[in-house]
């Protein structure tokens, strides 16, 4: 034991040695998940600029009320879950168990809030005869572009709320430790990223001009 | 060189009102982004400026709220730049390929 230590203080980060981020092996996980699924969505983004660019008659559909008045509120309720996450991982290192709990609950109700808000949305959109294959505004893929990447945002809310709700489950019962809070945390914080780059690409640029 | 074990990651403490106020710069710059959707811009410049935002937006979310910010500088050297590259080499092959096409339809 004591020549392991040995070893960790005198080799240098590069060959091995101590923890060259200063940060365990979860929290270094989940930024490289991190890393690639801002691909994944950048990827998406840019398929969608493309499309939109070679199609001479994409739609900007959305009215004020209640595209634009929903997304906004979405994004201010996104927003606030991503502030009560900072004060659920504030709670955890300071290690005081009821507070984290009380701090993800309200996280997770803005999560569902977000999802309620957004599937109201979507169906107020299909009534109007959106689909992901054809709509009556103009170029088809405009509905593949809204679901594919709303869709996949909010698969990743859902994801959240369901691994919020097992990380204060656990660290309530004193399973977790702050680090696996943190590390929830910057899950959620993503996700909130994400719709700062989705909510002016997809709602804001599709804002329906004025007749 | 710090020496941290599993899970033994160490952050200065920030006064909750920074991130307060960090929120509501947020609000505001969504604000403002709502706000561009209804004056009448060329599209290019429409984007331009939203992405610019958005950006900004970016970078108080990774650097506060995900505390980018107070981990050590190395994380953010490995990380930052790579991912900065791969979105880049992306916009490099279709945003300009999309032009490209657009300019060759028929009119």
């Amino acid at each position: 034991m004591h020549e392991v230590v040995k070893s960790q203080a005198v080799s240098t980060p590069w060959s091995g040695g101590g923890s060259p981020f200063a940060m365990g092996s979860k929290k270094l996980g989940m930024w490289l998940f991190i890393v690639s699924d801002t691909l994944t969505f950048s990827a998406l983004l840019v398929a969608y600029t493309y499309a939109r660019i070679n199609s001479p008659n994409w739609p900007r559909p959305f009215p004020f009320n209640p595209s634009i008045l929903y997304s906004t509120v979405m994004t201010v309720v996104l927003l606030a879950s991503s502030l009560t996450m900072v004060m659920a991982v504030m709670a955890a290192q300071r290690g005081n168990r009821g507070s984290t709990v009380k701090w993800i609950l309200a996280t997770m109700f803005f999560g569902a809030t977000f999802v309620g808000l957004h599937m109201r949305e979507w169906f107020h959109l299909i009534s109007e005869g959106l689909t992901p294959t054809s709509n009556h505004w103009g170029s088809p893929l405009f509905g593949a572009v809204f679901f594919g990447v709303t869709g996949l945002h909010m698969t990743h809310v859902v994801i959240g709320v369901i691994y919020l709700g097992i990380i204060s489950i656990g660290f309530g019962r004193g399973k977790f430790s702050p680090e696996d809070v943190e590390v929830s945390g910057l899950y959620w914080h993503f996700v909130d990223l994400v719709w700062m780059f989705v909510f002016p690409l997809i709602y804001i640029m599709s804002v329906a001009p004025k007749s | 060189m710090s020496n941290h074990g599993e899970g033994d990651s160490v952050h200065p403490i920030v006064p909750a009102r920074t991130f307060v106020w960090v929120w509501i710069f947020l609000i505001v710059l969504t604000g403002m982004e709502v706000y561009m959707g209804y004056i009448d811009l060329e599209v290019k410049v429409m984007l331009t400026v939203l992405i610019g935002l958005s950006i900004i937006k970016a970078w108080l979310i990774v650097s506060w709220f995900m505390h980018l910010k107070y981990e050590k500088r190395s994380l953010t050297l490995w990380l930052v730049p790579a991912t900065v590259f791969c979105i880049g080499m992306m916009m490099l092959v279709f945003f300009w390929d999309s032009l490209r096409l657009a300019q060759m339809r028929p009119h």
